[in-house]
Formats: C-alpha cells, structure tokens, sequence
C-alpha cells in the first residue's frame, strides 16, 4: 500500500515520528523517571490473604519509626455510600473504586490495599510496612467462575444482588448482573438447522502485561490544591477519579502526563495516585510511588477469564441459522467484567437471523478487572470462532467458505442493535483466501487455522488545540496520552489539511489544564477521534489565515483559497496577487488581527467499526505438547492507515499478545488463594524467540464518518488469535482444544487422552 | 550504615558516587545519577529493560549491585548517539517504527547493539534468541527484529 497514497501528500507515509528521539535515547521520561526535590517515597502494604475480614489495624509502630512521615489506612478515605456511588458522565462505580483503592472491612483478594506509609527512603517505608499491624479473620474464599455462582459458594459483597433479572433477587450473590443480547427465535432456528455444534470452552485470567509498572508523584498543598505526575491512559480520568475519590473540587488537581509504557486498557483506572495525594496531604511533602512488578501481578487489573458454552447451527449449504453464546465472565473482587461487550461482538461477523447472547459478570476473590484491549470481545471469540471452525469441518466446507457465505455487510443487522453500515469483513476474507500463507505446504503434525473478530471501536470526548506559531509552524495540543504513535497520526493528518511539510508540525500531550476534558485513550479511540478534532481545529485555523491573507490583499475572503500552504487569490482576482504562504502570513498576524489558533472540543460520533482475519500456522511436539508458531498472517480493515507503521505495529503487537493468551498466559492460584505466579519468569509473556515474523495486510476501506476515513485498528489484532490457535492446533492433530492457555502439559493431556 | 565509595567509569566519563550497600546499579543509576534511560520494569532480571554494558558484557543492571561498579566501565543508553548522531540502531528503530510506548526501547537498543558487536551478521534466528532476555509487549518484536537485521545488513554495504 506504501507508493499508493490516494493522492494524499502525507496520509499513508512512514514519517518519523516526533517524540521518536527522545525514546531512542533515553531521554523520554516516563512514570518513574519524575522526582521532586524533598520527595518522600510511598509504599503500599496488601493482603496476604484471598478474603478476610479486617479486625483492626495499628499503625502505631510504624508510625513512630524513624524517617516515616505519614500512613494511611481506609480510614483516612472518605467513605462513598451506594447513593452516591456514581457521579457526572461515563462514571466508575465510586464506592467500588474506593473499596479496591483501599480495603475497608473485608479484603477481598491477595494483593488487596490494606494500607500505606510515606517515609524519607525505600528501605524505611518498607520497614514501617513490617510493623503495621492488621487482625485478619480469614474467610472461605472463591477464585473461580462457576464456583463463584454456586449456591453455597462465599458471598464477597453482603449488598451485591444480581441485577437484570426479574424479580430482584431476595439474597445476595456473587452475580452481578445477567445481560441478554437476541434477534429473531434461535429455538426455531435451531429447528431448522441440519447441524448444530455446541461445546463448553474456557479461559484463564491474564494480565495486560505492560512493561512499565504504575507509577506517580503528587503533591497536595495544605490549600488543598494538588499537582500529579503520572503515566496513565487518561489524565483527566485521573483527574476525575482522584476527585470523585477525595471529595476535591475538579479544578483543584492538576495532572502533569509523563509517557506511558504501556497500558493495553490496564492504566484507565486509579491505584496509587489518590493514595499519594492523602500521603502528600498527611506529610505536608511530594510522594512518589512506584509499584513493584509483583505488586502489579496481584494489585492491578488482568482481564477477566470465563466459561462458555456456544451453540451454532446450519444448514447443510452452510446457512447460520441460529447461534447462542452463554458467557460467564469473573470480574474480580468488585462487578465489571467486559462480559456484555462479549456478548455484543462475538457473532457479529456473521449475519445469522437468530442469535441470542446471555451474560453474566460474577465477582471472585481475585484483582478487580480491568480493560484489556477489546475488552471482552477476544474471550467470546475464541468460543465463537472455534465454534464456526468446527461447523465448518463437520459441513465438510473450507472454513473461510463458510466465513464468506454467512458474512456480515453493510446492512446487517446485529445481535445488540444497530444495523452495520459501510464495513470491509469480506474484503479481509477476500486477502485472506488470496494470501501466499494459504498455499504454504504443511509437513506432519502442522497445521492451519483461521479465525476472525469484530470490534465497533470508540469515539468520545476529545479536545484539542491547534496554534500557528509566529514563523509559521505549528503546534497541535491534546489531551489523550500518546499510547503508541498517536501523535505521529495527528502530526499527519494536520500537516495534510495544512499542506505544508511534516516537520513544520508538532504535536504535545498537554496537562490538565492545556485542553478541555479528553476521554482516555483507549478502544481504538485517538486517531479516529482525536485526530478528527485536530482536523476540525486546523480547518478553523485555515479560514483565519485565508482572513488574514483576503485583508492583507484587500479582497473578500471567498475570493482566497487554501491550497499546498499558502493563501492563493482565487476567482477574479486569481493572478492578481503574489500567493501568500503560512510562515508570511503568521509574520503578519500583529497586523492583520493577531495570533491565529483554534480550540476545539467534540464527543466525536461514528467510530467505524472493524473486522480483523488471522491465519495461523502452527506446529505441534507430540512429545511434549508444546506449540509452535510457524507462520501467522493478520488482515484488518483500517479504514484509511495514517501511518501504515504503527498500524502494522498495532496489528503485530495485538497478535503477539493474543499467543500469549492462547499459548502459555494464565494466573495461577493455589487452594490458599494466593497468586503463584506473580512474575515475569511464571508470568509469561512471548518473547522474540517464540516467534516467527507476523505478516500484515492491511485493508482500506474508509470510515465515512471520518474525513480521512480513519478506523481504530489498536483493538482487533487482539481478538482472532486464541481461536486462530485453536483451529491449527484441531487441523494439525485433530483435536479441538477448548481450554485457555493451550500449554504444553493441556496439549500433552488431550494428546494422551484423544480428546 | 556509612555509604559506599564507587569509582567507576560511564559512558566514558569518569564518576564518583555514594551508595547504600543495598542499592542495585539500577538504582545507583536511576536515582543517584539521574541517568534514568535505563527503565525497571521487573526487577528480577526478567524483563531487559534496565539493560546497560559492564565491561563489553550485556546485563541486567537490577541484578548488578551498585558496588559492583567499582573499577568498571558501564555504557548505558544515555551513551550510545554521538552527540546529535543517532547510532544506526536508534535511527533504524525510528525509520521502521520498531517502538510504540518505548519503555523496552533503551534495553533493546543496549543489547542489539552488544549484539552486532560480538556477531555482526547474525541471522534472525540468532537474533531473536539474543533478544530473548528483552520483554515488549507493544510491538510483537517484527519491527525490532528486522531493524537489527538491517542494520548488520547495511553495515556490511559500508
């Protein structure tokens, strides 16, 4: 696709991008790398145990060791009671963010908050955290899914009854809601079917994984007023949860972003930074934070893991005639597992008449979850899609055959509403039945597999603002963390409307107080939205600087057009004036009405949704069971790639996580509750030599609702890889794993067993 | 405790600190000399992140105590450009987008870089073993692999 840039200047090139050399040499500063003068250090003590209830806790001892400055327990948090659980637009659950932030009356799993303290060094806080005092009454506890939905399992939350069921339910229980997504009459359907599959699959809580643990430095004057440096996905999310969190007035906090390594959904909520603000206010000093890779394992969200049961059935030709998901999502210690957004993306690759989705978000004694890229969606797509795999050999049909003949387009109706507009699904079938991977011989024991996903990406609230500097450059200010390349997107997309070079175009991540409220970065949301904003803002700035050249030439202002970074006279008075170009109409701003700049804040609509389609091939050691990637190929529909690099790196980057999840990722608990498994070593993530190059194609097929055409691309990578691994592994050796991570000692078992 | 006395050399320069026995090199790097292009991000040697050279050996500085620096030569990423001049591995990088968030890039950089000086023409294979001991979670590792790649490749041109 790169030489083919639809006549675009600079949409679509590999530019450098701008805060490339700073990360090239060590000069970029993340999290950890801020400090104050006189700052204190902060340090969290966690629960030891899966659920308990807290008898008390003394802090005397620390309190008067040497060096310590301050300590903290739930105590000094303000309470948030359920009415006031929630607050302003698009809110956490308050109460619930306050109770993870730090435990109140129970813990409710290992690595729970419990308490923190403030001392002059590492090693004294430390020390102050060995001699505070907690009484625990342990408690029967509850880790897994279905356990937890038992009738005699352990209640976490005496006040949590399952919503979305009718009547209210007279007891509590660890179901926090039941969701149903359905259209048409999947009994009927089935009816009609001539092959029905079911089966149950499941799938292990994982973590995001970021290499970056969470990390901050406040400082809350005895005024009250606060200052935060922190790397997060949203400093306006933390802004407005440390708010929300300590009874503050929004505009009394202030948060400075520092690059952020990492997030994948893991940094759009709070853990340290309203615990260092009450440290700071105690202590009368700046805090810093920093979490320890452990501490990340067993205090910060992992998605949620599950057990499914999926049902498909067709016709003999291949006709999806009814399709039922049941999902049942653990959320951790308080309500929230993405489990509706499953719901909602699973079948919608596919246009079945019939389709009813139920689930269900239970809590367990396990860390809160959190996002993590597509939240939800790449858990029921690998029931899902190993479903259609299945159908797929049993109707004796090429699996990409039966994706094609059933493929959702524009005009289908899906299962949670909306009807999809303009979409390229079939146009990533189209690459990936033409792709040179489907003709690759495979020798014994190898095998193929493909699988696809859906996701309807995010807009949101952005701000943004773009300045003509004095020469003539300019500089555009957001709001939203750069996460990986976004403001190189928005570097593009501005000097394209502009029509000057891309060096003469800076993009900054500003403060809290830079822009108007941004939504975090998260759900494929920057480029598209953000990027959309920009576009807006720099449009804006065009029609000043056509003003200012139609003032400069006496002319009216339709008589000046804008075209490749200069003001032209156009019309009548086309000729008649030499061109202006920006950097001689930015030197005259002090005489033709002053500096030009455009500020612009939207709740941006019309993200485009996206379909991904991965083609895996894989190796299976009969001997031990292991796993190995021999080639994978991901095809995605990015609408229009603005940097076609860092949208191959999205899709590179999603896959590789995605082997992970399928292949070796899983949180290992012991009876006693306890992570086993809380590092990198047992942790573990894919490394370079796991793997073989991932292949790319990208797909354009533009977002109308974005003036380049841009979809978010960061989410669906993610999505087809479990099942694209699954459906390899049953073509290879002809056993359906269903069953996360597919690790060598499951392999070896189903070997041994047939099945 | 009284701190410790280290002489040592970085990036060519020579230094003096004081540390506590306790403190790791990363530490002593981070939050006693400012240099903090060397990131932690596990602190059990299994992410990379803090990679820096000890004498010609690539390692993890969160497992080197501080003392050991003593009489040592460490290179760490604040020392790989030359001044304004990019070493070809950090403009490859950039060229092929072979960072997204960047907090692996500095350790990835160290160790490639140790890399090409050991095996100036290894194959992907090599490489991909050799970068092992270095997490990202960002990019997949394609782009990095192929910048190391090119980079042996193109230094063969030259």
């Amino acid at each position: 696709m790169d030489g083919d840039t639809n006549g675009y200047r600079w949409i679509g090139t590999r530019t450098i991008r701008p805060d490339g050399v700073d990360k090239v040499t060590g000069r970029a500063a993340f999290g950890a790398d801020f400090s104050l003068p006189g700052m204190l250090v902060g340090k969290i003590l966690r629960s030891p145990h899966a659920h308990a209830r807290i008898r008390g806790i003394n802090t005397k001892k620390a309190e008067v060791l040497a060096g310590v400055k301050a300590v903290v327990t739930s105590a000094d948090f303000p309470e948030i009671l359920p009415a006031e659980a929630t607050k302003g637009s698009s809110p956490p659950n308050y109460r619930h963010l306050s109770q993870n932030l730090m435990a109140r009356e129970k813990v409710l799993y290992d690595g729970h908050a419990v308490a923190a303290v403030a001392a002059t060094n590492a090693a004294i806080a430390t020390e102050a955290l060995s001699l505070i005092e907690v009484e625990y009454e342990v408690l029967p506890h509850v880790t897994g899914v279905l356990e937890a939905m038992a009738e005699d399992a352990p209640i976490l939350h005496d006040d949590l009854f399952t919503g979305g069921v009718d009547p209210k339910p007279g007891k509590p229980s660890n179901v926090a809601k039941r969701v149903e997504f359905a259209i048409g009459d999947t009994d009927a359907g089935f009816e009609s079917a001539d092959l029905i599959v079911e089966r149950h699959y499941d799938t292990e809580g994982i973590h995001q994984g970021y290499i970056e643990p969470h990390a901050v430095v406040a400082s809350m004057a005895a005024d009250g007023q606060a200052n935060i440096w922190c790397s997060s996905q949203g400093h306006f999310m933390v802004r407005q949860y440390c708010a929300g969190l300590l009874n503050m007035n929004i505009g009394d906090i202030k948060v400075t972003p520092a690059e952020i390594g990492g997030g994948f959904g893991g940094k759009t909520t709070v853990y340290l930074e309203p615990v260092a603000l009450l440290l700071s206010k105690k202590s009368g000093l700046p805090i810093k934070m920093v979490m320890t890779r452990d501490e990340v394992f067993r205090g910060t969200g992992p998605t949620s893991g599950s057990y499914m049961t999926i049902k498909v059935g067709a016709k003999q030709d291949g006709t999806i005639t009814a399709a039922e998901a049941d999902l049942r999502f653990f959320a951790g210690a308080f309500p929230g597992a993405p489990v509706h957004l499953g719901c909602m993306c699973g079948f919608t690759p596919y246009d079945i008449e019939n389709v009813k989705a139920v689930g269900y978000d239970v809590v367990t004694n396990r860390p809160k979850a959190i996002s993590y890229r597509a939240p939800g969606a790449p858990i029921a797509a690998f029931g899902i899609e190993s479903a259609i795999d299945e159908l797929a050999k049993k109707l004796n049909i090429d699996p990409l055959a039966l994706r094609e003949k059933n493929a959702a387009k524009q005009g289908t109706r899906t299962a949670y509403g909306p009807t999809l507009g303009v979409v390229g699904f079939e146009e990533t079938l189209e690459a990936a039945k033409n792709h040179p991977q489907m003709s690759e011989p495979l020798g014994a024991n190898q095998g193929r597999g493909i699988a696809s996903g859906y996701w309807f990406n995010v807009g949101g609230e952005s701000s943004a603002s773009v300045s003509v500097n004095e020469d003539g450059t300019i500089t555009v200010t957001s709001g939203a963390p750069d996460i990986g390349g976004s403001r190189a997107s928005l570097c593009i997309m501005a000097a394209e409307i502009f029509g000057i070079n891309i060096d003469q175009v800076r993009a900054v991540i500003g403060d809290t107080t830079a822009t108007a409220f941004n939504r975090h970065t998260g759900g494929s949301r920057v480029t598209f939205a953000l990027g959309a904003v920009v576009i807006e803002a720099a449009e804006d700035c065009i029609l000043q600087l056509r003003e200012c050249a139609a003032k400069t030439w006496d002319i009216d202002i339709d008589a000046v057009e804008w075209e490749n970074g200069e003001a032209r006279p156009a019309g009548d008075n086309a000729g008649k004036f030499e061109p202006l170009t920006l950097p001689e109409i930015a030197e005259k701003t002090p005489m033709t009405g002053g500096p030009i700049s455009a500020k612009k804040s939207s709740n941006v609509q019309g993200p485009g949704p996206a379909f991904g389609t991965h083609i895996c091939d894989v190796e299976v050691d009969c001997e031990t069971g292991h796993v190995k990637i021999l080639r994978y190929t991901a095809i995605q529909d990015a609408g229009r790639a603005i940097h076609p690099g860092y949208v191959e790196g999205q899709m590179q980057g999603g896959v590789v996580q995605g082997i992970g999840w399928a292949l070796n990722e899983e949180y290992i608990y012991g009876e006693d509750g306890k992570l086993q498994n809380p590092g990198f070593l047992d942790y573990r993530i894919p490394v370079a030599s796991d793997l073989p190059m991932i292949d790319t194609v990208i797909v354009e097929i533009p977002n109308p609702t974005h003036p380049f055409g841009v979809r978010g691309v960061g989410e669906i990578p993610i999505i087809p890889p479990m099942a694209a691994v699954a459906n390899a592994i049953e073509n290879a050796v002809g056993l359906r794993l269903t069953s996360l991570p597919m690790s060598p000692p499951k392999v070896l078992a189903a070997l041994d067993n047939g099945d | 405790m009284a701190k410790n006395h280290v002489t040592t050399t970085i990036n060519g320069e020579p230094v003096e600190f004081l540390c506590e026995t306790q403190q790791t090199l990363l530490d002593v790097l981070r939050d006693e000399l400012q240099l903090t292009g060397s990131k932690e991000g596990c602190a059990s040697g299994d992410c990379g992140a803090c990679s820096v050279m000890v004498d010609d050996r690539v390692v993890c500085s969160c497992l080197v105590m501080g003392v050991e620096a003593e009489g040592k030569s460490i290179e760490t990423i604040e020392g790989m450009a030359d001044g304004d001049q990019l070493h070809p591995l950090q403009q490859k990088f950039l060229e092929n987008a072979a960072l997204q968030c960047g907090i692996c890039t500095p350790g990835f950089l160290v160790a490639a870089k140790a890399l090409l000086e050991k095996n100036p023409d290894p194959t992907e294979t090599e490489v991909r073993y050799w970068l092992a001991g270095n997490l990202c979670r960002c990019t997949g590792y394609d782009k990095i692999i192929r910048s190391v790649l090119e980079v042996a490749e193109e230094a063969k041109g030259a």
